[in-house]
């Protein structure tokens, strides 16, 4: 359960889609369908180009650690020490996320050691994509 | 297109205190750095045709100082926003657009009397997609990347601590310094932690200050008691509101057109630089800068330093104000480190680098989410 001091996320017209597909435990990507490129976070457009022939699809949930810091100090909805992550999904682009299962220490936090998505709701209205370590 | 030495700085001062100034707000802080300024180089404010600041509005500022200006700049994009205001006040005065601007930055970031700090929308993308996690200020944001730096260019812990403490160097040759006593590599790995892998002596300090510039054409400059700083070359960029989703974590975008635009600008090559000054929110900013800005290949900066070529008595003598590790930092240092540039250039810096005649002053603005670079001479 997180802690409901945690800030919260107020989706926009662009970002609903987002959110809505993790409120049904699914991370929702967008891509450029001339491309494939894949981009995040969410605009109805490709950036770089404004190409507007693009499409939302489910991603693996897979993905790897990036990089990170562990805060030391308290922050409203958190408890220290805690690590603040970016992973670098499957599909390309890098999200900000938390890792759970996980001691929040160097020695367990082992950059692109392989992790899955854990959809983990805030409230009745947002479900946060957090990721624990792989299993299997 | 704006030659090199067309402009000049004329008038450079910081708030009379620094550190903590419990007696003056957000806008006075501004108001005492522009005043002084103004007497740096015997101008009245009337005299002042084109305002520029960040952290404040440039409204805010043209009616607490008087003025009805015609030129208007409040580009607010963090700590280089002095530097970007420097390269379009530059532009506007070589196209006319107004003959004296004065640009000013004040922020009570200790003391917190009047400060305009707004907290991040929830609704904005950095709002929904990073501040859920728990990112709580700049320590939590901005050392992100390094992890990843340091795994793939092989940056290690020493070095990383090993700026703070060259740094420092400099600052004990600096009486206005916050902090002037030595430190060791051990001091930094034994201090308390912040946010792995930094610890508080690798974390910029949070002071009350300012700093204000006037910048006019080399023609009027000539007139001024003060010794003229030239412009040479500037370049601006920004990249990413959100260092998730900055592109290269061992590089920064928005550093990489900055500083080249600049020194292309300036004609310059890097053997050409005397002084050097690279914003320094935190222990890895030099070392990012000084590869993105050429001076070292991708991943040899940390050896750079650490072979003391940015120490007193090296090759490259950078951040010789102590930097926002060890000087002084309000929240928008970059107006600090312009300062310290024209002091070198003027010969009057308390670590005076002896002959320096080109120095380039870099800046970062959020976390590493915007850039600002500007060169400058002394030789006409």
């Amino acid at each position: 359960m997180l802690d409901p001091k945690r800030p919260k996320p107020l989706p926009t017209p662009e970002t609903q889609h987002f959110w809505d597909g993790m409120k049904r435990g699914e991370l929702l990507l967008q891509r450029d369908k001339d491309t494939g490129e894949v981009y995040f976070p969410p605009r109805p457009f490709v950036p770089g180009t404004g190409s507007t022939n693009i499409e939302v699809f489910k991603a693996s949930g897979k993905a790897i650690l990036y990089s990170y810091v562990i805060h030391a100090n308290p922050a409203p909805g958190f408890t220290p020490p805690y690590a603040i992550a970016v992973v670098q999904l499957e599909e390309g682009p890098r999200m900000m996320t938390n890792i759970v299962d996980c001691p929040q220490t160097p020695e367990a936090l082992v950059l692109d050691m392989p992790l899955e998505l854990v959809p983990t709701e805030l409230d009745d209205t947002i479900t946060l994509p957090l990721f624990r370590p792989a299993k299997g | 297109m704006l030659k090199p030495r067309e402009i000049a700085i004329v008038g450079a001062a910081e708030t009379t205190g620094l550190g903590k100034i419990p007696g003056m707000s957000n806008i006075q802080l501004h108001a005492d750095s522009a005043l002084n300024a103004l007497k740096d180089c015997g101008l009245k404010v009337s005299d002042i045709d084109g305002i520029a600041c960040a952290g404040e509005s440039p409204t805010n500022l043209a009616h607490y100082l008087g003025i009805v200006p015609k030129y208007v700049d409040g580009t607010g994009v963090g700590g280089c926003s002095f530097m970007i205001h420097v390269r379009h006040a530059a532009a506007a005065i070589s196209a006319g657009l107004c003959t004296t601007v004065l640009i000013t930055h004040g922020e009570s970031g200790s003391s917190r009397i009047g400060l305009n700090r707004p907290a991040p929308n929830p609704a904005s993308l950095a709002g929904q997609f990073e501040m859920p996690y728990g990112p709580f200020g700049p320590p939590t944001m901005f050392t992100i990347p390094v992890l990843r730096y340091m795994k793939e260019r092989g940056l290690t812990h020493e070095q990383l601590a090993n700026v703070s403490v060259v740094q420092r160097e400099w600052a004990a040759m600096n009486p206005r310094a916050r902090f002037r006593d030595p430190i060791t590599v051990e001091d930094v790995l034994n201090s308390r932690m912040i946010a792995y892998p930094f610890r508080i002596l690798q974390c910029c300090l949070v002071t009350d200050g300012g700093g204000a510039l006037i910048l006019t054409s080399a023609e009027r400059a000539k007139d001024f008691p003060t010794k003229p700083v030239y412009i040479l070359g500037t370049g601006e960029s920004v990249e990413t509101p959100m260092i998730s989703q900055m592109k290269d974590f061992t590089s920064s975008a928005a550093f990489r057109v900055a500083g080249p635009t600049a020194m292309k600008a300036a004609g310059i090559s890097h053997a050409d630089v005397d002084h050097l000054m690279i914003y320094d929110a935190f222990a890895h900013l030099p070392i990012y800068g000084l590869e993105d800005l050429g001076f070292c290949k991708p991943g040899e900066a940390g050896a750079f330093i650490e072979a003391r070529n940015t120490a007193p008595g090296g090759k490259l003598p950078m951040n010789t104000n102590g930097g926002g590790l060890s000087y002084t930092h309000t929240g928008m240092y970059g107006m600090f480190a312009l300062q310290e540039s024209v002091r070198q250039m003027r010969g009057t810096a308390p670590a005076q680098v002896k002959g320096a005649k080109v120095s380039v002053c870099h800046g970062v603005g959020g976390m590493f989410a915007a850039s600002g670079t500007i060169v400058f001479t002394n030789e006409a």
